[in-house]
């Protein structure tokens, strides 16, 4: 089974280009992406693809950075944000089932560093 | 390939009119995916150990023979600027949404109902689509797209119906995403109030995070692949706001726990709605029918009013 993660990274050299465009840059060093704990990318599968996708782009050959944004929800009996260690969990306070969750599925080019 | 969008690895079939998508996928991703077969979903968590030879690949990518002495010390070489951090700070798949947010106006203005029908493969999708096409082929329009790795077998057989059906092949790719599913859209005549399947390549888990612009997702589950799937996929389930359970009619000869797989599904998505349905028997899918019918009723209305 392929992985969804091959088109992720192209994507993110989507928006890599986009910013060429406007900044002039020679090369990319370093891309530091925020993925979502809770989110549906793996952040094994998007480093394992990394340098076979961005082969032969401006990217090749640059570090890839993940900083894992935990999950967050919000607990309608607690009435409190609480962190969320799956996108269906209980709450960890009151360990009641009614937390909706309110963070950690982000998937985002942070930043990059250039040359 | 696509020259617009860069997209590489889907052939729309029957598409005559746009060579750029006539095209299979590039060596590299195709390279790329032949390594990872077999093994995409076991590798998740400790994989480190699997591949021997990945290892310095996974976890330090910048150290490569090519780049070993790179970086900060190098910035130096004449005609390079200094190096710099750009913030970005955008969504990775903003281009899959501004694509979909297109496709859903071409749906609003024509005042179709488009439902993105998702499960893992062989779980019956087309042939509930080819029983619900002859139920409500007389009321609605039906145009269906279908999206497989490979052949345009599916699309064939709902032909057969009457109904307008246009294939993607996504070659080694795991989804449709919203650009194919925008040239799928340039074959197919929508008439006004009508329907739109789009039959999503048979996966349960990538296919969750692309949206194709469509006014709600289905998902298709059917007995024999185990009542605990809800919670092993949740991605696909909590984005569904449908769930068929297909294939009730071979319940008496499993050990499948219905009330387990449902309390599963309601954990993932406690707004999900579930039928229990068989494309075999046409059990349960008149609610699946009044589902559609209902929801489409509601998007043809404003269409109705403006005209």
């Amino acid at each position: 089974m392929a992985m969804h993660e091959v088109s992720l990274i192209e994507n993110v050299l989507g928006l890599v280009e986009q910013e060429r465009a406007k900044h002039a840059f020679a090369r990319v060093s370093l891309i530091r992406l925020k993925v979502g704990a809770l989110g549906s990318a793996d952040p094994a599968a998007l480093r394992f693809c990394f340098d076979a996708v961005t082969a032969g782009t401006i990217a090749e050959g640059s570090r890839l950075e993940i900083e894992i944004i935990p999950g967050e929800g919000w607990c309608a009996d607690c009435r409190h944000s609480v962190p969320l260690e799956e996108r269906f969990g209980a709450c960890p306070v009151c360990t009641g089932g009614r937390v909706r969750m309110t963070g950690g599925d982000v998937l985002r080019l942070a930043e990059m560093e250039v040359e | 390939m696509c020259t617009v969008c860069g997209c590489g690895t889907a052939n729309l079939v029957d598409a005559h009119t746009h060579e750029a998508v006539v095209t299979g996928p590039t060596g590299r991703v195709h390279g790329l995916l032949g390594h990872d077969h077999g093994h995409s979903h076991s590798h998740e968590h400790g994989h480190s150990h699997e591949h021997g030879q990945e290892a310095d690949h996974h976890h330090e990518p910048a150290v490569t023979a090519i780049d070993f002495g790179k970086g900060l010390a190098g910035v130096s070489i004449a005609g390079l600027s200094q190096e710099r951090t750009i913030s970005i700070e955008r969504d990775i798949l903003s281009k899959n949404n501004a694509y979909a947010d297109a496709n859903r106006g071409r749906f609003r203005d024509a005042g179709v109902f488009a439902m993105n029908v998702l499960s893992s493969p062989g779980s019956g999708k087309t042939s509930l689509l080819v029983r619900t096409i002859l139920a409500l082929r007389d009321r609605w329009s039906v145009a269906v797209i279908e999206g497989d790795q490979q052949t345009s077998n599916d699309a064939e057989r709902i032909r057969q119906t009457g109904a307008q059906a246009v294939q993607i092949n996504t070659g080694k790719g795991c989804h449709l995403d919203a650009h194919m599913v925008g040239h799928a859209l340039e074959q197919l005549s929508l008439e006004p109030g009508g329907l739109l399947f789009i039959e999503n390549v048979g996966n349960l888990v990538c296919p969750a995070a692309f949206d194709l612009g469509e006014a709600c997702k289905v998902v298709v589950l059917s007995v024999t692949e185990g009542e605990d799937k809800p919670l092993k996929y949740p991605d696909m389930f909590a984005a569904a706001a449908l769930m068929l359970l297909n294939k009730s009619d071979l319940l008496p000869h499993l050990d499948f726990n219905i009330d387990a797989c449902l309390a599963a599904a309601l954990r993932v998505n406690p707004r999900l709605q579930i039928l229990t349905v068989s494309a075999r028997t046409g059990e349960g899918l008149g609610a699946f029918y009044a589902w559609i019918e209902g929801r489409a009723a509601a998007t043809k209305t404003p269409m109705a009013r403006l005209g």
